[in-house]
């Protein structure tokens, strides 16, 4: 194609550039808005026209993460000058930080709801990815009976929409204990990351070569040792590829979250949209913690860009 | 030449024995994680099985009475679950239609020399890499009447988007269509670059149409990747839940999952819900299959 090139074709190249543009700005537009809201004081948040060039503040996310009450009365200069710039932001508000009987500052429920997700995503991650690494070199190099039936079946369990899932799940864990606990949410998320760890695993396992192992045995190695010091470390492309699926399924999941937990196990994808409630909400405040929630798996997708733009088109051709 | 092939053998094979057999390892490698899947997949879904012939509600102690067909006669003949699995139908096919057109468009577009091509392609990920129930809370602001920045930008006044029973249903597709658009573009992408250059360059010597080209070269060749996408986002679509509950409540965009979330963790209607949840896994079930073969096909072609 580009050994012969008429101008219309330079001219159609240039559209296509423009367009290409344009796209993308209004992709990222929405996740531009919730950037920006994110850093707004409060009354520029729900201005028309739209509010493009303000002051940036941090106020959002010391609300977000501290309990505030309305204030009766407005602080005196003493109070005022003798407080944490964190809390004069709250002053400025009209609000006050809600103290305990010892004066320690009362936290608000997100950043626990942060905590939850980030161990149940990342402890999730872990077991699904070693055990589909483990089973995806089973099935890539050992002779196994029915082996497409049990890789369909393995992929079926994904098909399920959750709810449908949740319903025993929920008697089940109710039964045994399991409701509103970390463990129940990471069995839960690490049973639905498997089957997707098993598949692109297999992907990965298929294209090393038998020989490395084979070379392997013949020095000595047992066909564990092959396994952990030849096989492992050329499968760790794949295995960070897999690691980044599967721990954005996690992080993001809302729909078990919702039904398993309430409280002490809750992540934030059910919790960041209960704070909305019925009166105005301070959308500020909501984009502070829908920014911070975002924030990590928009570093990890373009950290590992590459290995994902190979992942994805892998697992996909195969399926 | 003998003796070392002899020493290797004997060496590898004292190792295999000081090791585990190829059979146990490969025993261990797969059975436990077959029997979890099992355990977790399998188990829930006979237990729930045996709670769809009873009337059992979860939120009482009073014990479960088995009701045979009853709850399945009543849910087949209830129209407004039929109108729950419309909504769903329409809802799958405006959100996946549209991910296509604009999924496959972007890809076309990308699909030459471009400055900046791997950045922009990154960027554009980004939306589906997202938590659905999070961003749809945040477009729920975008979309707000007075002061929504799409109304905004759009010139669109005071237009309803969530509050309107007609206009509901499509603003949580345009919203899915967002985050699910480079989905589609990244398996088209894959497609198009997998289409040899030389069939170009023989159409261009023929001096075929940018239609002709399009549609007799590139079209086809894509296709199978382009229906994998297709099985996919259907999929997906069928079980949308967080972004349709948390953008609306209006019953015209009740997809068949809030309606079996509302009866078995509203309404407590255990029971039944189980009944609904084995009638909608049928049906996923159906159309797969029938996607998968319709694959089968064009992938022979």
């Amino acid at each position: 194609m580009a050994a012969v090139r008429t101008s219309s074709e330079i001219g159609l190249n240039r559209v296509a550039i423009v367009a290409v543009l344009v796209v993308t700005i209004i992709f990222l537009a929405p996740i531009y808005w919730i950037a920006s809201t994110a850093f707004k004081p409060r009354n520029l948040a729900t201005t028309i026209p739209p509010t493009v060039v303000f002051q940036p503040e941090i106020s959002p996310f010391v609300k977000l993460f501290t309990k505030r009450s309305q204030m009766r009365s407005p602080p005196t200069p003493e109070e005022y000058a003798a407080a944490p710039w964190w809390e004069r932001v709250v002053f400025d508000g009209g609000e006050k930080i809600v103290r305990d009987g010892k004066g320690q500052v009362q936290w608000s429920g997100y950043p626990s709801r942060f905590l939850n997700s980030l161990i149940i995503a990342i402890t999730s991650t872990v077991l699904a990815v070693g055990m589909g690494t483990f089973t995806a070199y089973g099935f890539s190099r050992f002779k196994v009976k029915g082996e497409a039936d049990l890789l369909f079946f393995i992929l079926s369990t994904r098909m399920l929409p959750p709810v449908v899932v949740a319903i025993p799940m929920f008697l089940m864990y109710r039964a045994v204990g399991l409701n509103d606990s970390h463990i129940g949410l990471i069995i839960l998320y690490t049973a639905f990351n498997l089957s997707f760890s098993v598949w692109l695993m297999k992907g990965f396992m298929d294209e090393i070569p038998k020989e490395y192992e084979e070379a392997a045995l013949v020095d000595g190695y047992t066909r564990m040792e092959a396994f952990f010091k030849i096989v492992l470390p050329e499968a760790a492309t794949g295995i960070a590829a897999t690691a980044v699926f599967c721990f954005i399924t996690a992080w993001n999941e809302y729909a078990f979250a919702l039904i398993m937990t309430n409280r002490r196990a809750q992540t934030a994808p059910p919790f960041i949209p209960s704070q909305v409630g019925s009166g105005l909400p301070d959308w500020t405040v909501i984009a502070a913690g829908t920014f911070l929630f975002l924030l990590p798996v928009a570093i990890f997708t373009f950290l590992l860009r590459n290995h994902l733009l190979r992942g994805m088109s892998f697992g996909a051709i195969r399926k | 030449m003998a003796t070392t092939m002899i020493t290797t053998l004997d060496r590898s094979s004292r190792a295999a024995a000081r090791g585990l057999s190829d059979i146990s390892i490969r025993n261990l490698f797969i059975i436990p994680t077959v029997l979890f899947l099992i355990v977790f997949n399998i188990f829930p879904l006979i237990y729930s099985l045996g709670y769809s012939f009873t009337d059992f509600r979860a939120s009482t102690n009073a014990p479960a009475n088995f009701v045979g067909l009853q709850n399945y006669r009543d849910l087949l003949n209830d129209p407004f679950v039929w109108n729950n699995f419309a909504i769903t139908a329409k809802y799958v096919i405006v959100s996946v239609a549209g991910q296509l057109f604009v999924g496959f468009g972007v890809a076309m577009l990308l699909n030459r020399d471009i400055p900046l091509k791997g950045l922009l392609t990154t960027l554009l990920l980004l939306p589906m890499m997202l938590s659905m129930a999070v961003v749809g809370l945040f477009w729920k602001l975008l979309y707000d009447p007075s002061w929504g920045v799409i109304n905004y930008f759009l010139g669109l006044g005071n237009f309803e988007w969530l509050a309107d029973p007609k206009m509901a249903l499509y603003a949580v597709a345009l919203t899915d269509i967002w985050m699910w658009s480079p989905f589609v573009m990244l398996l088209s992408l894959a497609g198009l670059s997998a289409v040899p250059k030389h069939l170009y360059e023989a159409a261009a010597i023929d001096r075929a149409g940018p239609f002709y080209t399009f549609f007799r070269i590139t079209l086809p060749l894509v296709a199978p990747i382009l229906m994998i996408a297709v099985i996919f986002r259907t999929m997906e679509a069928f079980k949308t839940f967080d972004l349709a509950y948390i953008l609306t409540s209006q019953p015209t965009a009740e997809l068949i999952s809030i309606r079996l979330y509302k009866m078995a963790f509203q309404e407590w209607q255990t029971g039944r819900s189980c009944a609904l949840a084995y009638i909608v896994l049928i049906m996923v079930l159906a159309i797969t299959n029938i996607y998968v073969k319709y694959l089968n096909k064009v992938k022979e072609r």
